[in-house]
């Protein structure tokens, strides 16, 4: 197959395949790689100690440790969930499988704003539940459980969408060998399990926690952003640049930028592993 | 360790995979179930070993019921036509998995299953491989040290799924002999499935023929070869020409070797019928022949008397039943 489409492309004129790569690449150059130098420049514009005090800043520092906890909370809790999922699609046999999968995807296939308004319907002050929270006392909407909640919805299909794959590539052969060898459900899952999708569900990690860190869209909506309080690391960007805060702005946004790098390094070496695994 | 099975049914879904199947199996006996694929071999070897559970019905081993023990419990060896090693762990952390995830009480320390797998590896001959990783070994050696691995807990079974079906014609060959000797040696109880005849023959003490979730006959090799209980035994078990009516007005099946063929003939049994296929290469030389209402009949001679009437493919030749199947009659 491989051998075909190379010796189809050589056929090509050189002159198209130029015209091809060039365009691809002015594309990538426009798109991608310019805003990011632009950030950069713009981050370091007012000179290299500027850059440093923005990132200083107090409320700078409130955000990211709020953005830290809340993927500290939400990834475990869509890896448990991912797992379940995945052992549940991939072992078993039962009706309304195909629904499952289908519901996993759901957050991919919503805007990340409507994700945001169904916990406000749900928990908000005129909400589904809002008057028993009220009568309680616990604070969903705009307060941190609210902002933890959208992130987990939002980022709950990459942990299970990477997981799934693997697993049904391996079957549950291993599983019963374990079995009949004696192994209880525990130790199946910790010596024979885990090691075979370690580097899928690790992969799965990368991604998920990429996304909750950087989720704005639903996070916005139940935020409502109180400085100091309920503003993650992409709202403060967001509200620094309202503020025409810009080089501040920028250099907050440059962190994103560092994560997006160390992301992609760490799924590169990932997918590289899953590949030479031969399950990719 | 004898085995029992009363009336063990199991469908999946619509499609009934085992009927109402009873069986028993002696200790130390090699038992093969024999049957096409869907026929329910694999299905009733899963709840041999717990992996399946029945619908109905009831499985004793050496008398103690186990239908409701669970795969972990039953103490069975089972042996997974794609091997199912382990692939994260070495050779040797295969082998010694089932002795390390005993509770502590009866775990036996890591100096004693270093010996038990060290013994284990020399018995299959490959202890040179310990080390190293599934991937890194033959199909063969993986089957070899499924093997092992499942014996390492001294299973009171040994239950095996298509054990060489993932392997080429010649490793094949190789490892039915050598579990027949290991089998030999050792005398465990073991059942194991195949849809190919002739492995069933050459290495079981007893073959089950299964198909459509019922068992068709159990017998010795030669009882289901020589004696097949009904047509599906005897078609499923080699090659076999139907002859209707032509020996006292009765069906009759013959197999390939079972024929006469003569350049001329009166006798009223013989056909007369064209060579369409001939392959001499092997120890017998097999041969297609287009019958009357074009029936194709399939013979084997030996080599001599291939030699001695000079055959070419195209010629016309007589061949009459020497004997047929289920019976000594000679015409």
């Amino acid at each position: 197959m491989s051998s075909l489409s190379i010796s189809r492309i050589k056929t090509e004129s050189r002159f198209v395949q130029w015209v091809l790569i060039g365009v691809a690449l002015l594309y990538l150059f426009l798109l991608l790689f310019l805003p990011i130098i632009l950030i950069l420049v713009s981050a370091l514009k007012k000179g290299f100690p500027m850059y440093v005090q923005a990132l200083q800043d107090p409320e700078t520092w409130v955000a990211i440790k709020l953005s830290l906890f809340v993927a500290v909370v939400a990834v475990p809790l869509n890896v448990i969930f991912g797992l379940f999922a995945a052992w549940a699609i991939t072992k078993y046999s039962f009706r309304g499988k195909s629904l499952l999968l289908a519901l996993i995807d759901l957050p991919l296939s919503v805007s990340p704003v409507i994700s945001g308004m169904i916990f406000v319907l749900l928990f908000g002050a005129n909400g589904f539940l809002g008057e028993f929270l009220a009568a309680h006392g616990i604070r969903v909407i705009f307060a941190v459980p609210g902002i933890i909640l959208a992130t987990v919805f939002v980022t709950f299909p990459y942990v299970a969408r990477e997981v799934i794959p693997v697993m049904k590539a391996q079957g549950k052969d291993e599983e019963e060998a374990a079995m009949t060898l004696g192994a209880n459900g525990f130790q199946i899952f910790t010596k024979v399990t885990l090691p075979n999708i370690k580097w899928g569900l690790f992969y799965g990690v990368i991604l998920c926690n990429a996304r909750a860190l950087g989720e704005f869209g639903a996070v916005s909506v139940v935020s409502g952003h109180i400085r100091g309080v309920t503003t993650t690391l992409p709202l403060h960007v967001e509200i620094l640049y309202n503020e025409y805060a810009f080089a501040a702005a920028f250099s907050v946004a440059s962190l994103f930028i560092g994560l997006a790098l160390f992301t992609l390094l760490l799924k590169h070496i990932v997918g590289f592993r899953l590949k030479r695994e031969g399950l990719k | 360790m004898s085995i029992e099975i009363k009336s063990v049914s199991k469908s999946f879904g619509e499609f009934e995979s085992l009927k109402s199947i009873d069986l028993v199996i002696e200790t130390g006996e090699l038992l093969a179930l024999l049957g096409p694929s869907g026929s329910g071999k694999t299905t009733l070897l899963r709840i041999i070993a717990g992996l399946e559970s029945a619908d109905s019905g009831q499985i004793y081993f050496s008398g103690e019921n186990l239908i409701d023990t669970g795969a972990k419990d039953r103490q069975v060896g089972f042996v997974f036509q794609h091997y199912a090693l382990f692939r994260h762990m070495t050779v040797f952390d295969n082998i010694a998995f089932g002795l390390r995830v005993k509770p502590k009480a009866v775990r036996l320390s890591e100096a004693k299953i270093k010996e038990k797998v060290s013994e284990l590896l020399s018995l299959i001959h490959l202890d040179w491989v310990a080390d190293r990783f599934p991937s890194q070994l033959s199909g063969g050696q993986r089957q070899r040290i499924a093997l092992a691995r499942a014996l390492a807990v001294e299973p009171r079974i040994l239950l095996l799924d298509e054990p060489f079906g993932a392997l080429d014609s010649k490793v094949r060959k190789e490892l039915r002999q050598w579990l027949r000797r290991f089998h030999h040696d050792l005398k465990i109880t073991t059942i194991f499935v195949t849809h190919d005849q002739e492995e069933a023959l050459e290495v079981s003490d007893r073959v089950v023929v299964l198909n459509k979730g019922e068992i068709e006959q159990v017998g010795t090799p030669e009882e289901v070869y020589h004696r097949p209980a009904n047509s599906f035994v005897a078609e499923f078990l080699g090659d076999v020409t139907l002859f209707r009516g032509r020996v006292d007005d009765q069906s009759v099946y013959v197999r390939p070797h079972q024929f006469e063929v003569m350049h001329v003939s009166d006798d009223p049994h013989a056909v007369h019928a064209e060579i369409i296929f001939l392959n001499p290469a092997g120890p017998l030389v097999k041969m297609e022949l287009s019958g009357p209402d074009e029936q194709l009949i399939q013979v084997s001679l030996s080599q001599s008397e291939y030699a001695e009437l000079k055959l070419k493919k195209g010629e016309k030749v007589y061949v009459r039943p020497k004997e047929v199947i289920g019976g000594d009659y000679c015409i």
